[in-house]
């Protein structure tokens, strides 16, 4: 069995542990922490009283990972995202990200943001939507321009720094989104569901590219997602998530070989992934199903037998 | 975008588009000569007496025959439509800047704008007469002033507040200042918002100017005109005045639908393209 604590966990007892577990590259475990939750609870006060959206969340990031949250609706996934990112804060726990409180980390401006809509201003062009970030941040106009120019080739998108976002097709505007999240150079980039609206086919072309951005820029990257092929495919763990309350139940260590191209979705290892992250997910979904009415203890009581 | 494929591949890009824009125009002409003949043959057959209804031949001599008088009411009422726009169009921007940045503004402000709307501010003319004079332009700019207010705050107020709640928590993944997020995101949000506010302010403000002038004003203004001109019988006159009224309205208009295409030359892009 290899599901966590959802009480501390290091991310060396996560390498360390369980049989789809295997080491996800000896750098990364030397690698410095870039994002650490410890005890995290976020509690929603609503219409009809307190809704707990995520209990005992801890994790630990490192640089250069790409870490999938994955989990059925309702688990808090988005909302683990967004306070790592902190649009919300936690109502009890601790997030440092670089080392800092995650408000220092988004007052100095050390995360990009990718949305499940593109969010894209429909007045500016292309090239103006990449550059939004870098007027804020007070770049020269020089900078501005080589910048986005820089991350419209990166995207492939360099022949459309003219048009205006609504001439373009969902895909090429999520990779506007991307250019946009990635312009200022942040080590660290925030997904939530950035392909969620995408067709499967699309879809899967940007998960190619997203792994060669990864790739290529060796940033951190947080991606939240519902698929689980997309998952294991683009991560090196995937956060299994489980709802009411949002929790962390398992992480799989994808051990899949880079680079990630058409063939690794062929891959033997990458069907047994795919099964274990299903399994998982499966598993609590069927615990939700029996009413258990602490299904924390119980999963700590599975985790330890 | 402006991908239409043309019908048969004759003649250059340019004359396409023009034969097309007259085939567009042509119902449009074709109702108005229309209703036009209509009315003429149909008065002289149903024999209507010319006072209930004047046949456009007498309304286009009187319109010939009237023209000094008729361009000197139509400059002087302009100008009242213009000016009183211009007060209103300020204050109502003002007021909601002021609305959208602070929520006591909004709750305090919103109230009694929307009373003030659902009064007759017609029957105000009489009273800006008393406080400016009937002979002074003031009173009527007054009456449209606040006449084109509402629809111009209330229409401003939604641009800047209908953001979406992406765009602001994008912005504050930048930790963007207020100001940044209302230069880059609010305001450019307002501006279709403020073009549509304008559009049916400037036919408004020709309304508010003309009914204004009905309750005083001096003998050149078209309001003036027209209720004097009816008074005396001189019907044909009166409608050649109306008709006057009615085109600067409809050039009111017009000018508004050329700047949002100046100013916004990607929104009607993107309406045309959703169209």
């Amino acid at each position: 069995m290899n599901v966590s604590d959802p009480g501390p966990t290091r991310p060396d007892d996560e390498i360390a542990s369980g049989d789809a577990v295997s080491d996800g590259g000896a750098g990364s475990q030397a690698a410095p922490v870039v994002v650490d939750v410890q005890g995290v609870e976020k509690v929603f006060d609503t219409d009809r009283g307190r809704l707990t959206a995520l209990r005992g969340i801890d994790l630990s990031i490192r640089e250069g990972e790409f870490i999938s949250l994955i989990g059925p609706s309702g688990c808090g996934k988005s909302t683990l995202l967004r306070l790592i990112g902190d649009l919300t804060s936690p109502s009890t726990g601790t997030i440092l990200v670089n080392g800092k409180p995650a408000r220092a980390a988004r007052l100095g401006r050390e995360y990009g943001m990718v949305f499940q809509a593109p969010v894209l201003m429909d007045w500016r062009t292309v090239q103006r939507n990449v550059e939004l970030p870098l007027e804020i941040m007070g770049y020269s106009r020089a900078e501005r321009e080589r910048k986005a120019r820089a991350m419209l080739e990166l995207v492939e998108l360099a022949d459309f720094d003219r048009v205006h976002p609504w001439q373009l097709s969902g895909g090429m505007q999520q990779r506007v989104a991307i250019a946009r999240a990635l312009a200022f150079d942040p080590k660290l980039l925030l997904m939530d569901e950035p392909f969620g609206a995408l067709d499967e086919m699309t879809r899967e072309r940007m998960n190619l590219e997203l792994m060669n951005i990864w790739r290529r820029t060796g940033i951190t990257i947080i991606f939240v997602t519902h698929s689980i092929p997309e998952a294991v495919f683009l991560s090196s763990r995937v956060v299994v998530m489980s709802a009411r309350p949002g929790r962390i139940t398992r992480i799989v260590d994808v051990d899949l070989p880079h680079p990630r191209t058409v063939d690794t979705r062929e891959l033997e290892r990458y069907f047994e992934l795919v099964t274990s992250v299903r399994e998982a997910l499966r598993r609590h979904e069927t615990d939700a199903d029996a009413g258990s009415s602490d299904d924390g203890a119980r999963i700590r009581a599975e985790g330890l037998a | 975008m402006t991908g239409v494929p043309t019908r048969g591949g004759r003649g250059s890009p340019v004359a396409a588009r023009a034969v097309r824009r007259l085939r567009d125009a042509a119902p449009v002409v074709g109702v108005f000569v229309g209703v036009v003949l209509a009315w003429e043959v149909g008065l002289s057959l149903l024999g209507i007496q010319q006072f209930l209804l004047p046949r456009p031949s007498a309304i286009a001599a009187a319109l010939v025959d009237q023209w000094p008088t008729l361009v000197d009411g139509v400059t002087y009422t302009a100008t009242e439509a213009i000016g009183g726009l211009a007060i209103g169009s300020v204050i109502a921007i003002s007021v909601a800047f002021a609305t959208a940045r602070w929520t006591v503004a909004r709750e305090s402000l919103l109230p009694v704008a929307i009373a003030a709307n659902s009064t007759p501010i017609i029957a105000f003319a009489p009273i800006t007469n008393n406080w400016f004079g009937s002979d002074n332009q003031l009173s009527r700019m007054a009456i449209v002033a606040v006449m084109v207010f509402f629809p111009i705050m209330i229409n401003t107020v939604r641009g800047l507040t209908l953001v979406s709640p992406s765009s602001l928590e994008l912005m504050r993944s930048y930790a963007a200042t207020d100001w940044q997020i209302l230069r880059r995101v609010r305001v450019p949000n307002a501006m279709p918002y403020l073009f549509t506010a304008f559009k049916v302010a400037t036919t408004l403000s020709v309304i508010g100017a003309v009914v204004g002038e009905y309750f005083g004003g001096p003998r050149s203004a078209l309001g003036v005109y027209i209720s004097g001109e009816a008074t005396l019988f001189r019907f044909a006159n009166a409608w050649a005045a109306i008709a006057l009224a009615c085109l600067l309205g409809i050039g009111f208009y017009v000018v508004g639908v050329l700047a949002e295409r100046l100013v916004l030359p990607w929104y009607a892009a993107m309406t045309k393209a959703d169209a």
